[in-house]
């Protein structure tokens, strides 16, 4: 694959290795690599169904079941917006076109310079404070499109 | 506390008081205190629960602790000004935190400590009752502990409303020699946030919970299986568990008991399905969540194939207290069937949103205009999502519901985990109903067809009526096609999904443009 260079194997091989020995093994795995690397390589699947004596069948399904094992690295930074009913209640849909403009993307995407990625995310647990996002791991409430103007403003001028 | 004592400022660290800049006032206030030559401790709390004045800030006073909210950066000067830190009047002061009205109003049994103590203190949690209800539990017999837990009538509080006390009695009856108690701390539904309120404020009541758990049936092992998207919990559990384990709470033997329990957490993925307990136990072991056929239960073959109690946050974090003060005074609070307190959860488009733990019975109308104060944005209030997005919306005409799990399943809904999410007239229930399916689609697990493929073609079914194409030929498809998902799909995914859909269709039919019903009522 062509983003191949983009990934450390021994990084990854070190994580395998380090969390093989428990029950359930692969889970607390992908985890942990998605956190490191802020994906899951699709390259590094057949080294960790090695590791842990499962196929690589097994490895991709896991991968692909569930949502926050990205298959591709994501931009420098993520924006990822709530879409829930709590927050649709109180203006996450305009939010979302607001935010679709002002990045210039669209959901799942990550703009052409990698400065941004945007992601739709359902329930922060941030219900009492709609609309609720993440900005790069940082938890945002009651979230205006001029709050969230003010999020991106400060991440472009760093 | 002596009065030379450096005055004590709490500021929660709850990760929605944190997302509305309690970090910053957090910093702001340590920086005025200092540039004023003052000394003060500044505790992390966890929240009160009473969103709309988040970021609080408290101070302990001779008579108790005052409060003050919502406080941002730029109130701090004055809050030192007005001399806060001998409870003085300001403009945004509250008075006694302890006689905020609709905080007073509340049966606090399950959250007692949380927005009260610092939730990673050991002391803090044993100086405010924490651990009674272990040690009771450990002068108990096994069948003891479950008969308390039986007389308490605790129901599940994830959503199923299954009587905990017979789920653990079935895992007791197991002679297996490994047993698992798994918290699920999978917390998808939106307008729900009252386990991520546990976990962040006052993490000891969950260990101590599942611990008794453990000692009642028989487990040496534990899993919390945390939903990613809490990384405030995850770091406040992983430091509870690690003191709980130095203190001998948890480990080779719970309080020197001569029987083990270890604690782990297990981090999701981001599916929503890992929230059913088979889909959980499945990615716990490391797979796909797909959900497993029942029978076996859990509770006989579980995790890892051995019996396995599941329970809820809630549920279990419920369990010291009951244990603590009696099945029977727990059972004293409720109405009908649905037993002792409920942390209600109000959000969405709602003036006072938070969480409001309440003996079962309060009526949806009182939730929402007494505790909530009708919508935020001043519009009239057009539907409400009662337990998730599983959930069905109601109209205004049927707010009088009693906020219990037989009168809201009697209605055509279901209670869930107790979140009610407030929509205005400015929402259309088609596009709801639209995004219910979407969401089904989105999160199916894909075992059974009529919920991996009906949600799509739900969708469809809905646009089309939306547009206008077959109007009247696609609601009858859309009916067939809900019966369908719900007769054939074995979670609640695939088989509530209808419930939302449907109610939308038959309290707004208008929105799907069909002619309007007059007088929609209960029943």
């Amino acid at each position: 694959m062509a983003l191949d260079h983009l990934w450390d194997r021994a990084a990854v091989l070190a994580i395998v290795n380090a969390l093989k020995h428990q029950p359930g093994a692969l889970m607390p795995i992908l985890r942990r690599i998605q956190d490191d690397l802020g994906w899951v390589p699709p390259a590094s699947m057949p080294l960790i169904a090695e590791e842990l004596n499962l196929s690589r069948a097994e490895v991709h399904g896991v991968v692909s079941f569930y949502h926050d094992f990205r298959h591709a690295p994501p931009g420098r930074n993520v924006v990822r917006l709530c879409r829930a009913e709590s927050c649709q209640a109180i203006g996450a849909a305009a939010l979302a076109d607001h935010a679709r403009k002002r990045l210039g993307i669209d959901f799942n995407v990550t703009s052409a310079d990698g400065a941004f990625s945007l992601e739709a995310v359902y329930c922060l647990g941030n219900c009492a404070c709609s609309p609720a996002a993440v900005i790069n791991g940082e938890l945002l409430g009651r979230v205006t499109p001029a709050r969230f103007d003010d999020a991106i403003a400060r991440l472009e001028r760093r | 506390m002596s009065s030379t004592a450096a005055p004590t400022v709490y500021v929660p660290c709850d990760s929605s008081a944190l997302s509305l800049g309690a970090e910053a006032v957090a910093r702001a206030i340590t920086a005025e205190a200092a540039r004023r030559n003052l000394n003060l401790k500044l505790i992390r709390n966890g929240s009160r629960g009473l969103y709309w004045l988040e970021p609080m800030v408290e101070v302990a006073t001779p008579r108790g602790r005052v409060a003050y909210g919502p406080i941002t950066t730029g109130d701090v000067p004055s809050l030192f000004e007005t001399n806060f830190l001998a409870g003085h009047a300001h403009p945004f002061a509250l008075g006694p935190t302890e006689e905020i009205p609709l905080l007073k109003r509340q049966q606090r049994l399950t959250f007692a400590r949380v927005g009260v103590t610092d939730p990673v203190s050991l002391d803090d949690y044993l100086a405010h009752g924490g651990y009674r209800g272990l040690a009771r539990a450990l002068g108990m017999s096994s069948g003891e502990i479950v008969q308390e837990v039986t007389a308490s009538n605790l129901r599940g509080r994830g959503g199923a409303a299954f009587p905990a006390g017979i789920k653990w009695k079935t895992t007791l009856d197991q002679t297996s020699k490994q047993k698992y108690v798994v918290c699920n701390a999978d917390e998808g539904d939106s307008g729900t946030f009252s386990d991520r309120m546990i976990m962040e404020g006052d993490p000891f009541v969950l260990i101590e919970g599942m611990t008794i758990a453990a000692v009642a049936v028989g487990a040496s092992e534990g899993y919390i299986y945390l939903r990613s998207e809490y990384p405030d919990a995850l770091r406040t559990l992983t430091a509870a568990i690690d003191t709980a384990t130095r203190a001998g709470y948890l480990g080779a033997e719970v309080c020197g008991s001569g029987k083990p329990f270890h604690l782990e957490i297990r981090v999701g993925a981001g599916a929503y399905i890992c929230g059913e307990e088979t889909a959980m136990l499945e990615s716990i072991e490391g797979k796909r969540g797909v959900i497993r056929f029942k029978p076996p239960l859990p509770a006989i073959a579980g995790l890892f194939g051995q019996p396995t109690v599941v329970n809820n946050v809630i549920t279990l974090a419920s369990v010291p207290a009951i244990l603590n003060g009696g099945g029977k005074a727990y059972n004293e609070y409720g109405v009908g069937r649905s037993r002792g307190t409920i942390p209600l959860q109000l959000a969405g488009n709602v003036r006072r949103p938070g969480l409001f733990e309440l003996p079962f019975g309060l009526s949806l109308r009182d939730l929402i205009y007494d505790f909530g104060g009708g919508t935020a944005s001043g519009r009239p209030l057009r539907a409400v999502q009662v337990g998730g997005p599983l959930g069905a919306y109601f109209p205004d005409s049927m707010l009088d519901l009693a906020i219990d799990y037989e009168a809201i399943a009697g209605a055509g809904g279901l209670l869930g985990h107790g979140g009610v999410v407030v929509f205005d007239d400015t929402t259309d229930l088609a596009r709801m109903a639209r995004y219910a399916m979407e969401f089904c689609a989105l999160e199916s697990c894909g075992k059974c067809t009529p919920c991996r493929i009906g949600s799509t073609r739900g969708v469809e079914v809905i646009d089309r009526i939306i547009a206008n194409s077959e109007r009247s030929a696609n609601v009858e498809l859309l009916r067939d096609l809900c019966d369908t998902m719900t007769a054939g799909s074995l979670c609640a995914l695939g088989g509530l999904t209808p419930l939302p859909v449907l109610s939308a269709l038959k309290y707004f039919p208008q929105d799907f443009g069909l002619p309007s019903v007059k007088g929609a009522s209960i029943g």
